[in-house]
């Protein structure tokens, strides 16, 4: 078990999201960077879809009631375990009583604290995630408190002192530019009822996060985009990474807790293999669209793919060996 | 250079045929031609019974007039998807479906109606006879969507429809009775709305620990009565 010591808002419960209800109105929500989850639940050899606590503030404190093996990934954060330094990214077993401390994150926005066996909260609608707008999933789908206490698996081995190569550093290949975060995304259903000039503009001028930016979805600034003619859209589904025009010409980004469905003129939408760079961008960050084709965007899959393969290879591997060494007797020359 | 996202070769055929556009690499969106009516949403609920068992689906979201697909995995050869959709839409029949009629007592303006005034002033008509057209009609449940059990409703008379707000209301509450362009609404939670507020209901539209979390699906009817009205 888990106890809250302190956190501000904006701190819940997730897992990889509640897909196969949205023709009742409910999003998928889940974890804004699920490459972060995914890696934290292969580095303590979970199922992928465990549940996590994500955080978007700072500082977090947590005390571990049971030994638990955990890790914290998706930012580089100083981290400590009863004062101690701990990595992000790696795995450290606590004792019971150990308390974790997240601070303020040095690269990244979003944080998950990964326990080995997930974060047990009731399945609702077949996830863990918190449904905000719904109050239900999560813990009584708000957000986390001081004093809540969240149920995990005591843990049965003391892993420790292996991790992940953060993806950022594996990953980043295409265009590059200092804090510019570039972003693929296929031309929408309405690119074409763009001008000209706000076709151009959309992808060859930056786009800056502001702060009416969340779960929920971003909101850009820039110079305004517009359309040929006005048009009246009926509600259609969306899914996260949508781009939305609303009559004032900025875009939004919808993301994992926008609604269902939506109504204004979609310019584009964003990979789903880049979401995750756009989950750690933080609010003022420029961003950048680039084209990409349909082909190209199935593609984009593969290098995270071979990422998470190579990580579980080397997790699979260190904890046969941990395990053979644990086996043998101790002793020997020291 | 959209050739690849917009599956339709050309959009000026819009008013006579499906737009199809992908969402993504892993949803497509398909758009029935022509006005919002029963018969076009009828056809998207054949098409949804039709895609149903398909290979690859994860998820079929109806829209008004409009079904998003998404899939499992994304689709190397959308386009064939896309034909297959077209060719379904052209041949199925539209699908009836006998809903349940729910009855739903509203307060009508005050302080939880307040663009009354607005939706009068659009259309021209006084409120008295906003609220009569309003509750007069019988609507359909479209489809359910954008939040927890809000329904999309079928059924609005043409006379009071008006147009989104350019700025939502921050915090609108459920159970808000609403028009946003030709649709009608109840709010199903409090929270930023763009629809205009005519009245109230108390009714709950969505618990996720009942067998059906959606009080509403699609093909119920419903009727709108005066509890109160306040000018």
């Amino acid at each position: 078990m888990i106890t809250i010591l302190e956190t501000a808002p904006l701190n819940t419960v997730q897992d990889l999201g509640r897909p196969g209800y949205r023709n009742l109105g409910v999003g998928s929500s889940g974890v804004m960077d699920p490459l972060a989850l995914e890696i934290g639940n292969i580095l303590l050899d979970n199922e992928p879809g465990a549940a996590c606590i994500e955080l978007q503030t700072y500082p977090f404190v947590i005390r571990f009631e049971t030994p638990t093996s955990f890790a914290v990934t998706g930012i580089d954060a100083p981290l400590t375990l009863d004062g101690k330094p701990v990595l992000a990214w790696s795995v450290e077993t606590a004792a019971s009583g150990q308390v974790l401390q997240v601070g303020i994150p040095k690269t990244g926005a979003r944080g998950y604290v990964c326990v080995s066996g997930g974060i047990d909260v009731p399945v609702v609608l077949a996830s863990r995630s918190t449904q905000l707008r719904g109050s239900f999933g999560g813990v009584e789908g708000r957000f986390l408190e001081a004093g809540d206490e969240l149920v995990t698996q005591p843990a049965t081995e003391h892993l420790s002192g292996y991790g992940a190569v953060p993806p950022v550093r594996i990953l980043d290949t295409g265009p590059c530019e200092e804090k510019t975060v570039f972003l693929r995304a296929v031309p929408g259903t309405d690119y074409t009822r763009f001008t000209e000039d706000s076709r151009e503009r959309f992808w060859g001028h930056p786009w800056r996060i502001t702060p009416q930016s969340n779960r929920v979805g971003y909101r850009l600034s820039g110079a305004p985009l517009t359309l040929l003619e006005k048009v009246e859209l009926r509600s259609y589904g969306i899914i996260p990474g949508i781009v939305q025009v609303p009559p004032a010409g900025e875009p939004i980004v919808q993301l994992a807790d926008a609604n269902t469905a939506g109504g204004y003129p979609r310019i584009a939408t964003v990979i789903e293999a880049d979401l995750w760079r756009l989950a750690q961008a933080r609010i003022g960050t420029a961003i950048r669209f680039v084209e990409c084709s349909h082909k190209a965007g199935i593609e984009a899959d593969q290098p995270i793919n071979r990422y998470l393969e190579d990580l579980r290879l080397m997790v699979a591997h260190y904890r046969a060996s941990s395990q053979s060494r644990n086996g043998a007797k101790p002793g020997g020359k020291a | 250079m959209t050739a690849d996202t917009l599956l339709t070769p050309d959009r000026r055929h819009a008013a006579s045929a499906p737009v199809i556009s992908m969402m993504g690499t892993r949803a497509m969106l398909f758009e029935a031609p022509g006005e919002f009516t029963m018969r076009q949403q009828q056809r998207i609920w054949a098409l949804i019974a039709h895609t149903e068992n398909r290979p690859n689906i994860q998820e079929l979201v109806p829209g008004v007039t409009n079904l998003l697909l998404i899939f499992t995995h994304a689709p190397e050869h959308p386009e064939q998807t896309a034909d297959w959709l077209r060719n379904a839409w052209e041949m199925l029949p539209p699908r009836q479906i006998e809903g349940r009629l729910f009855e739903v007592g509203v307060q009508y303006g005050g302080a939880l109606g307040d663009d009354l005034a607005a939706v009068s002033a659009h259309t021209g008509l006084p409120p008295e006879e906003v609220i009569r057209l309003h509750h007069e009609g019988e609507y359909t449940v479209c489809a359910v969507g954008s939040a927890p059990g809000f329904g999309y409703l079928h059924g609005l008379d043409p006379r009071i429809a008006t147009p989104r707000k350019s700025v939502p209301s921050l915090n609108m509450p459920a159970g808000t009775v609403t028009i946003g362009g030709m649709q009608a609404g109840i709010s199903a939670l409090t929270g930023p709305n763009g629809w205009n507020s005519i009245g109230y209901t108390e009714i709950c539209l969505f618990d996720p620990y009942r067998a059906s979390p959606s009080l509403f699906a699609i093909g119920d009817r419903i009727r709108f009565y005066p509890e109160s009205i306040e000018l």
